[in-house]
């Protein structure tokens, strides 16, 4: 019985965040002629491969308690990147592509080293990877530049069928290769642990030997590549590149990564919740181009709103449990064990 | 030997040595490498030249920096500033032409040089909506206890969305030119937007160093909890922090709108918030509050125009100011860091006997 309670307040935020997508989505089929078309809902896998794939990457840099926003730029730069090579240098894609990822790979690891090593606010150091490569990206061309080549464009416009008539995009197959992955490595893997350790508490990481330094590298590194990956998949989806695209897109993903359910100070949270996170924005936005009326700022307005509500949330579960755990330390029925008084100090802490 | 080591010490111990340092490189290199750099000339009775354009064009961003100092020194952050200049500028372009959008009418009625709004009105209420939004931030903040960084982020994503609310999704060009003069106006030589910010300095250097407010400012960065304990009202220090950073940038918010006589509610302050927090970086105030320098965010602002400044002036392409920033963002970081600072002063500093 206990147990089972247990393992609901865990999933609870979770929980709220599918129900909701559930309320939307239901809301949307009810309200609007076409909205219960299953291509409706596989078209928020398309239209969004790359933000999910790039809030992936996020989920594990906030779950280890940092934060990264670069994902834009890179993503921007990624596109731009590979229009130039493609366009203006006439390479092959098979060249390209690994190329193009390992530049992502090779910013997230110098990132997440800059930030371990000398010690410096993720925020900070990610800032700057955010004007390089944004930089770079106008550096190389100032100018949007059309993808012609005919790998791109034949990804670009391939339809993977479905039941009836309905299919979906490469892009969302990458970026369901890309979950996949990734829920293995956060919940299977001692790599996924030591995230969630680190962002629970780098201290007591550290003191239990766990490799604080290797893992944090790493998963800046992560980020770098879905963040390049996201730009590959974009290019192909936008066919261009240009040093303009996903202006503000980090704080998209981030929003994503809390609506689903994960705490900005690390250690909780699920992949899954930040997929559904990026699903209800997009869902948000067809609503509205549904809906006909409503600007495309609303999206925005309530985006903030729903990411202010969540985060409320979390504020009320994280003092429910605070005042749970004070409780039992106080009244003495039962001494606090260690880990409930470091949960204790972390919390008087902030 | 022992002397230099004195001094270097004393001199790498004061707060502004570093963004000094860094000011004069900057001046040094444009000597060299500038001619006209240093030349200050007059033109139609006032002061025209690189230096005062730095002043002018430095202005929104050094008014962000001493807002941005007082959040970043009760430890927080504020990203909302540049959508909160983004919802100031549209309120003024809104209130002196409130007619575009709502309904069709000839292009002569748009472009009319009157107001539709006394201009002190349009002022006051352009501020007063950016202190609303400050005081948001600081209610959230504050009262609900979230962390800043995601609770000023709220108002990063939804502001720009009020921002196209106000202006109807168009940029709204200004034809009202008593309003030019807050970005474009000159007083005894001297560009307004000057003035405007050495009051804003003083306003805040008079309430936090000849208060005690910026001791409960400092205490409350380094240890929330503990000011509590001992009586200070730590909501209420942060709320007036974020409300303070809000009214900045509302008034960088006119200057800027003023300046380019135009709202863009998508553009308009967009990145001034990372240029405003590293404005704060480099004037040596932590991101981990506590101890704050006002001037420093200042000289830091400088700095950062300064580099911009050169920059276009070289002929080289504005697109390589953003890699030129990341630069010196990762310069000025690592130099900040304790590893660097132990390794200078271990340069510096020979310990055991010399032979």
């Amino acid at each position: 019985m206990t147990n089972l309670l247990r393992l609901d307040r865990k999933f609870l935020p979770l929980l709220m965040t599918i129900v909701l997508f559930i309320l939307l989505y239901g809301y949307g089929v009810v309200q609007y002629r076409g909205f219960s078309n299953p291509q409706v809902f596989f078209n928020l896998f398309i239209d969004n491969a790359f933000l999910l794939i790039t809030s992936i990457g996020m989920t594990f840099v906030i779950l280890s308690g940092g934060i990264d926003l670069s994902v834009g730029a890179v993503i921007a730069f990624t596109t731009v990147l590979s229009a130039y090579m493609l366009e203006s240098l006439g390479l092959s894609p098979a060249l390209v592509i690994p190329a193009v990822l390992l530049v992502g790979v090779a910013l997230g690891a110098v990132m997440g080293s800059i930030i371990h090593f000398f010690k410096v606010q993720p925020f900070i150091v990610t800032l700057a990877g955010m004007f390089f490569a944004r930089g770079m990206c106008f550096v190389i061309s100032t100018g949007a530049i059309t993808i012609s080549d005919p790998f791109y464009r034949a990804v670009g416009l391939f339809r993977i069928p479905l039941f009836g008539k309905t299919f979906i995009s490469v892009n969302v197959a990458i970026f369901l290769v890309v979950l996949a992955v990734a829920l293995y490595l956060a919940h299977f893997t001692r790599f996924g642990r030591t995230v969630y350790a680190i962002g629970g508490n780098e201290q007591s990481a550290l003191l239990m030997g766990l490799p604080v330094a290797r893992t944090r590298v790493l998963v800046y590194t992560l980020n770098g590549f879905c963040s390049a990956l996201a730009g590959v998949v974009f290019s192909i989806y936008g066919l261009s590149g240009y040093g303009l695209y996903t202006v503000g897109l980090e704080m998209d993903a981030i929003a994503s990564v809390v609506i689903g359910g994960t705490l900005l100070t690390g250690g909780v949270g699920y992949v899954a919740g930040t997929v559904v996170g990026v699903l209800i924005q997009g869902l948000i936005q067809t609503t509205i181009i549904f809906q006909g009326t409503l600007s495309s700022w609303w999206t925005k307005i309530a985006v903030g709103l729903l990411t202010l509500l969540f985060i409320m949330m979390q504020g009320a579960f994280a003092s429910t449990r605070q005042r749970r755990l004070h409780l039992k330390a106080t009244t003495g029925t039962k001494p606090a064990s260690q880990e409930e008084g470091a949960v204790l100090a972390t919390h008087y802490e902030l | 030997m022992s002397q230099t080591d004195s001094l270097w010490r004393r001199l790498s111990g004061y707060n502004l040595f570093w963004p000094i340092i860094a000011l004069l490189l900057i001046m040094l290199f444009n000597l060299f490498f500038m001619p006209n750099f240093f030349k200050i000339e007059i033109k139609d009775g006032h002061l025209f030249g690189s230096l005062i354009d730095i002043l002018n064009r430095g202005a929104p961003l050094m008014l962000l920096a001493i807002g941005m100092t007082m959040v970043i020194a009760t430890a927080g952050v504020d990203l909302s500033v540049g959508a909160v200049i983004a919802i100031s500028g549209a309120m003024a372009a809104v209130l002196i032409n409130p007619a575009l959008g709502k309904e069709l009418i000839t292009s002569d009625k748009l472009i009319e040089n009157v107001t539709f709004t006394p201009l002190w009105l349009v002022i006051v209420l352009g501020l007063l909506v950016s202190i609303l939004c400050g005081l948001w931030n600081g209610l959230l903040v504050s009262r609900a206890n979230i962390q800043p960084m995601v609770a000023t982020l709220v108002l990063m994503v939804a502001g720009r969305g009020v921002a196209q609310l106000i202006t109807n999704a168009q940029i709204i060009t200004i034809y009202y030119s008593p309003y030019f003069f807050i970005g474009n106006g000159y007083i005894l030589g001297l560009p307004f937007t000057f003035y405007i910010v050495a009051a804003v300095f003083l306003l805040a250097w008079a309430i936090t160093r000849k208060t005690a407010l910026g001791l409960f400012v400092e205490s409350v960065g380094i240890n929330s909890r503990s000011s509590f304990l001992s009586g200070i009202n730590e909501k209420n220090v942060k709320l007036m922090a974020y409300t303070f950073c809000g009214l900045c940038a509302g008034i960088a918010g006119l200057i800027i709108s003023s300046n380019v006589k135009s709202a863009d509610a998508n553009n308009a302050g967009l990145w001034s918030e990372l240029d405003a927090i590293l404005a704060v970086v480099i004037g040596g105030t932590l991101m981990t509050g506590g101890r704050f320098s006002l001037a420093g965010s200042v000289l830091g602002a400088l700095i950062i125009q300064s580099v911009t400044t050169t920059i276009y002036s070289f002929g080289v392409p504005p697109e390589v100011v953003l890699v030129v920033k990341a630069a010196v963002v990762l310069a000025v970081v690592l130099l900040y860091s304790e590893q660097v600072k132990g390794a200078l002063n271990n340069l510096f500093e020979r310990k055991g006997v010399q032979p």
